[in-house]
């Protein structure tokens, strides 16, 4: 099968999605009224509600859900095969995380702009609440850890990364202060900017680093681990427009390029597909396809994290309701778009069947390495770049979205602690320095339980955490599901794509539960089992508060 | 053409941060009021010679300050804003 075969297809059933079924789902379950006054106008304050233009809004929705998890996910999910993975981003992309993105965004713009969280609240009730507190304290941990090994991985696999990635947090730095104090034009900035970063890879292709074996009895891995969450920890620090800001928006621009490159190569390199559609000998430690493939793509399929995003900033800048189908179901069709690439990368970027079988001979694969090396092979053939420069380059692009997550995600950990810190009164916990501290602390301890010291490399706690952003989809798509069945709309839009994921998180959590115990991992095994208590929580929570609506609107529907 | 891509790159850049850099210029100009009208609510400040003719230039904004320092009245015996 050919790659371009594969895009036509992806690319095909993208469009189709956008152009019926977000159509349908605009015109006869969400409504969406041209004449509605969305927030952004409504409680327009030029800070947080400011009425924006759709595509900018698309944008910089995009770039905040895209990150390492639909280049990762995929990555590792192509040992089964493309098949499956590639059917399970094309249709979860249309009728998961498009409905799901796309109502998280319209309930919010229907409730004065307010986040997901503050609606499960309102709309399901205050214990469904707690259990969406606990799942997101949960995921930020997950995150961060696991970010945490995969850029210390890559930094060891690819020494040449070492040097662009750095590079970029001082450009970042040099541009938040060159905008903010000396008022300097974002044009120039970024064209500067964006330069300096691709001659930095190069630059690191020339001089790759690498750190000694063994220091202070630290291997490599957990020598990087400890000084990414050293700098992730001051970065949470800083002010935001010194490095957040200007971070996130070079990461968003080198996103658009990285793509726009890796689709042009394969368009023009047109590479056939090495790997098998359903890999019929998987390595002896994969796990099951079903369930396992549903939580091992998260992001690219459907995630919960977008939901945070939809609702917590997006919501309060939609200039007009009917922006909403544009921007939030592109949005998750943004991912899926990345999503593809990264499964073209990791099957058609390897010359033969044998060279990918040798490849993915573990489930516990660098599926990122596969990502840097089957693109930068692509990038070759089609556009010419160097096999090392493209390699980096593709390492990179994944480095910077791993790490600028991180970024935030230890920042959001910091304000959680010190939420704590006020709710049962312990001055200690309140502080900058002690909270941020104990949330880096936490994360170190999760990323060495998950095997970050032993330099295995295995990326064991992925799935975990693909189950735990599932489960915040769930809980979206039961707010979403409460809220239309309080307007009497049809509910089968996000009963289906509900159910499916309840009916797979929890037995891929029960047999990565038999996974972590007799791998004697009991940090492991207990993050498991929270997440199951959560789980069927959710479920428990989805059954009474439907019950409990349909009660109540049989009690008000008169006779 | 060349106006309406840095207008969309200065919104990519700008939209998403506006209210936590709306935020961290409030913590700032909070710490500031705070050091100009310090020696009125009995914190010695020795540059209070100083600032005492930027008070003033501040009273606009004096209101919204206690309020948000949890004051519900204004701590200034010789300056009531409500």
């Amino acid at each position: 099968m050919n790659a371009i075969a594969l895009i036509a297809i992806g690319g095909g059933s993208f469009a189709l999605g956008y152009y019926f079924y977000a159509r349908y789902l605009s015109e006869k379950i969400f409504r969406l009224d041209p004449n509605f006054v969305t927030p952004a106008h409504a409680q327009e304050d030029g800070v947080d509600y400011v009425p924006t233009r759709k595509v900018i809004l698309w944008g910089h929705h995009f770039a905040a859900v895209a990150g390492a998890s639909p280049i990762v996910g995929p990555a590792i999910a192509v040992v089964w095969g493309w098949l499956p993975a590639f059917l399970w981003v094309t249709v979860g992309t249309v009728f998961f995380a498009g409905v799901h993105d796309f109502g998280a965004l319209w309930a919010s713009v229907r409730n004065q702009g307010r986040s997901i969280g503050a609606l499960t609240e309102d709309i399901v009730g205050p214990r469904a609440r707690s259990i969406f507190m606990i799942v997101i304290f949960l995921l930020l941990l997950m995150v961060n850890s696991v970010f945490g090994i995969i850029i210390a991985n890559e930094h060891i696999e690819v020494p040449s990364s070492v040097i662009p990635t750095w590079i970029v947090i001082l450009v970042a730095m040099a541009m938040g202060f060159m905008i903010y104090k000396k008022g300097m034009s974002l044009l120039w900035l970024t064209i500067i900017g964006v330069s300096v970063l691709y001659g930095a890879i190069y630059v690191g292709e020339l001089v790759p680093l690498s750190l000694p074996d063994s220091m202070f009895g630290l291997s490599t891995p957990a020598q990087w681990v400890i000084i990414l969450f050293v700098y992730a920890g001051i970065a949470s620090v800083l002010p935001v427009w010194l490095l957040l800001q200007p971070r996130d928006y070079v990461n968003g621009v080198q996103l658009f390029i990285g793509l726009a490159l890796l689709y042009t190569a394969v368009i023009i390199a047109s590479p056939t597909i090495v790997a098998p559609a359903i890999n019929m000998n998987p390595p002896a430690d994969a796990p099951p396809l079903v369930p396992l493939l549903f939580v091992t793509v998260a992001c690219g399929a459907i995630s919960g994290f977008h939901g945070l995003v939809a609702s917590g900033t997006t919501s309060k800048q939609l200039n007009k309701e009917p922006d909403a189908r544009p921007v939030g179901y592109l949005g998750s069709v943004g991912e899926g778009t990345l999503a593809l690439a990264s499964i073209i990368a990791c099957t058609a970027g390897f010359a033969t069947l044998g060279e990918w079988q040798g490849f993915y001979g573990s489930f516990a694969t660098d599926g990122l390495r596969a990502w840097s090396l089957g693109g930068a092979n692509i990038m070759n053939a089609g556009i010419g770049l160097p096999l090392g420069v493209g390699e980096t380059l593709l390492a990179v692009m994944a480095i910077l979205f791993a790490a600028t997550t991180m970024d935030a995600g230890v920042r959001l950990q910091r304000y959680i602690v010190q939420e704590w810190g006020k709710i049962y009164n312990i001055p200690f916990l309140q502080g900058r320095t002690a909270s941020t501290v104990i949330s880096v602390l936490a994360c170190l301890l999760l990323a060495f339980g998950a095997g970050a010291g032993g330099g295995s490399g295995a990326l064991i706690i992925w799935p975990l955490f693909g189950t735990s952003n599932q489960l915040l989809g769930a809980l979206t798509l039961m707010v979403l599901t409460v809220f239309l069945l309080k307007l009497r709309r049809p509910i089968w839009v996000t009963v289906i794509p509900l159910t499916f994921l309840l009916i797979m998180t929890i037995p891929a959590l029960i047999i990565q539960l038999a996974a972590f115990w007799r791998a004697s991992n009991y940090l492991l095994v207990f993050m498991d089992v929270v997440i199951l208590g959560a789980s069927i929580l959710v479920a428990l929570e989805a059954v009474a508060a439907l019950g409990r609506t349909r009660r109540e609107l049989a009690a008000t529907t008169p006779a | 053409m060349l106006s309406e891509l840095g207008y969309l790159l200065k919104e990519f850049y700008n939209a998403p941060f506006r209210g936590a850099v709306a935020r961290a210029k409030r913590q700032n100009d909070d710490l500031f009021m705070l050091l100009v009208f310090s020696e009125m609510v009995g914190v010695p400040n020795p540059a209070s010679y100083f600032t005492l003719e930027l008070q003033p230039l501040l009273y606009d904004d004096f209101h919204a300050w206690h309020k948000r320092m949890g004051m519900d009245r204004s701590p200034l015996e010789w300056f009531s804003c409500c």
